[in-house]
């Protein structure tokens, strides 16, 4: 019996993984009721575990989770027969009862995240609905990934699902006049998702490892649905190419390794390759893009699998173009650093400090840590040395804090000869 | 779905418009108008009298507290309104943006409650 129930846990949680976000689409769909699905699986989910065990697992678990749901949100309802718009939400159940397949759930997954990234949706919130919703992330994992406080979490969750239903935020495809506007939402939420993820790469913390790669894989159901927008691939091959160096990324007492020191026969290479090839479709389409530009940054670097260095002419074009579509002053910093790989660490220098004019920089490590590498390659020891100490004081990352130190400590050493 | 369109603009930018432009100004809502009536989407709308005619009331302890002016004073002032009947949000805010008080001002769309 124990083996028995261990394996209809099992089955519940593949579902669970496959399906969650495909059931809680086509039960919103029409309803736009978000929170109401969520509840009506999640008791579908408690029977499930109640009666598998009894009756065996069914043939095709997600259409009996789905029917299950249904009769639940059905109730759920009648219950609330005289609040506002039931009998409207009994009706469309009645007719997607009349019309479902009962083989087959509609993949409504994309609509449910344009939903989510909805511009009248906070911003701040777009990649951790998509996350809950379309992956079934609770709101404490959520929470701990994007280092918000449960509570708030949750709350700001309850209230974007709350302006999805009162507000009637369609689930469908934008107009194409909009469609590439509204797809960015969704690329920046799918992006946030993954630069949570990627910042643990230590996967100290095993939801925000989780988090890299099932944002990768929301990447590829956008492609698969999307398959005519090179943003869209864009990032794909972006997220890809950052992956394909996650073993690299620490050595093996969990150090942090920067890009320039990496072994690249750590890389990925089957990665490597998919990012390339995505990149080269996105790139017929010639429609270029910031996240194109991005991923082509890194193929840059990616050549070196075989030149044994990176094409920084090419990288400083790349950010050329990306600085003129962002402005972004991270950006600017690695222009900078990318010149002074060309020109030299004083030319380098020279762009990055006409860049500290924009005083956000003056709050971002990279900024001070690129500033710390420049002025030490010049011999400017005594201002590398204070850099390095900003760069250290900004840093959240512990392994990228010691590596900065260990920087830092070099240089004493070098003064040490003097 | 019942959706308003609250028009929040300057007064004072209505008010020094030459009368030729402000008579194209009453044209580009009479047409708004004209255009969400063929569609059959208009339920009722209203242009407000400028907030200098506006008073508050807030009855506090059965005593009514008076006062003149808006209940809040800012430069853009509710001017008028639209209420519309749309199948959802992106309807209603594609309405929203070719009614002129969008241009001259910013329009807040509301779900309305449903009864």
């Amino acid at each position: 019996m124990r083996e028995r129930d261990a394996l209809v846990g099992k089955t519940a949680e593949a579902v669970a993984r496959s399906s969650y976000g495909k059931l809680i689409a086509f039960l919103a769909a029409r309803s736009r009721d978000v929170a109401g699905a969520e509840d009506a699986l999640s008791e579908a989910f408690a029977s499930a575990l109640a009666r598998w065990p009894k009756d065996g697992i069914p043939d095709n678990p997600e259409a009996w989770l789905l029917a299950a749901a249904r009769r639940k949100s059905i109730d759920a309802h009648r219950r609330r027969k005289r609040s506002e718009g039931a009998s409207d939400h009994l009706k469309i159940m009645a007719d997607e009862l009349a019309t479902a397949n009962d083989n087959t759930v509609p993949d409504k997954r994309l609509l449910l995240m344009f939903a989510c990234a909805h511009p009248a949706v906070d911003e701040a919130i777009r990649a951790p609905l998509i996350l809950q919703t379309v992956l079934g992330f609770d709101a404490a994992t959520i929470a701990s990934a994007f280092l918000i406080a449960p509570a708030s979490m949750g709350q700001r969750l309850v209230r974007a699902k709350a302006k999805i239903r009162g507000a009637a935020i369609p689930f469908r495809l934008p107009e194409p006049d909009e469609l590439r506007e509204r797809l960015d939402a969704v690329l920046d939420a799918i992006y946030a998702a993954y630069t949570e993820g990627w910042s643990d790469p230590a996967a100290t913390d095993m939801h925000r490892r989780e988090l890299a790669g099932e944002a990768i894989w929301l990447g590829r159901l956008v492609c698969a649905s999307l398959p005519g927008e090179p943003e869209a691939l864009g990032l794909l091959a972006l997220m890809l190419h950052c992956e394909a160096r996650h073993d690299a990324r620490r050595d093996r007492d969990g150090e942090f390794v920067p890009l320039a020191e990496q072994n690249n026969d750590l890389w990925n290479s089957a990665m490597i390759d998919e990012a390339e090839m995505h990149l080269r479709r996105a790139a017929e389409m010639r429609a270029i893009g910031r996240f194109q530009l991005e991923a082509a940054v890194q193929s840059a670097h990616a050549v070196r699998r075989t030149s044994g260095r990176a094409d920084w002419r090419a990288i400083l074009t790349l950010y050329d173009a990306l600085w003129d579509l962002t402005r972004s002053p991270v950006v600017a910093i690695n222009r900078a650093v990318a010149i002074a790989e060309i020109e030299g660490a004083q030319e380098g220098l020279a762009v990055l400090e006409a860049q500290a004019r924009d005083k956000r920089l003056l709050q971002y490590q990279p900024y001070w840590a690129a500033r710390a590498e420049l002025l030490s390659r010049i011999g400017r020891i005594a201002e590398a040395t204070e850099a390095y100490v900003q760069a250290i004081g900004l840093e959240t990352d512990p392994a990228v804090r010691r590596f900065l130190q260990r920087k830092r400590a070099a240089l004493g050493s070098d003064r040490g000869v003097c | 779905m019942k959706y308003m369109l609250l028009i929040y603009a300057d007064p004072v930018g209505f008010a020094a418009l030459k009368p030729a432009e402000a008579q194209a100004a009453m044209a580009a809502y009479e047409a708004f108008t004209t255009a969400l009536e063929n569609e059959k989407v208009l339920i009722h709308s209203e242009r407000l009298r400028p907030t200098s005619e506006a008073t508050t009331i807030h009855v506090e302890n059965g005593k009514n507290k008076v006062l003149n002016g808006p209940y809040v004073e800012t430069k853009e002032q509710l001017g008028g309104y639209f209420v519309i009947e749309a199948p959802d949000l992106d309807a209603a805010l594609k309405w929203a943006a070719r009614c002129p008080g969008s241009h001259h001002g910013t329009i807040e769309v509301r779900p309305v409650w449903k009864m």
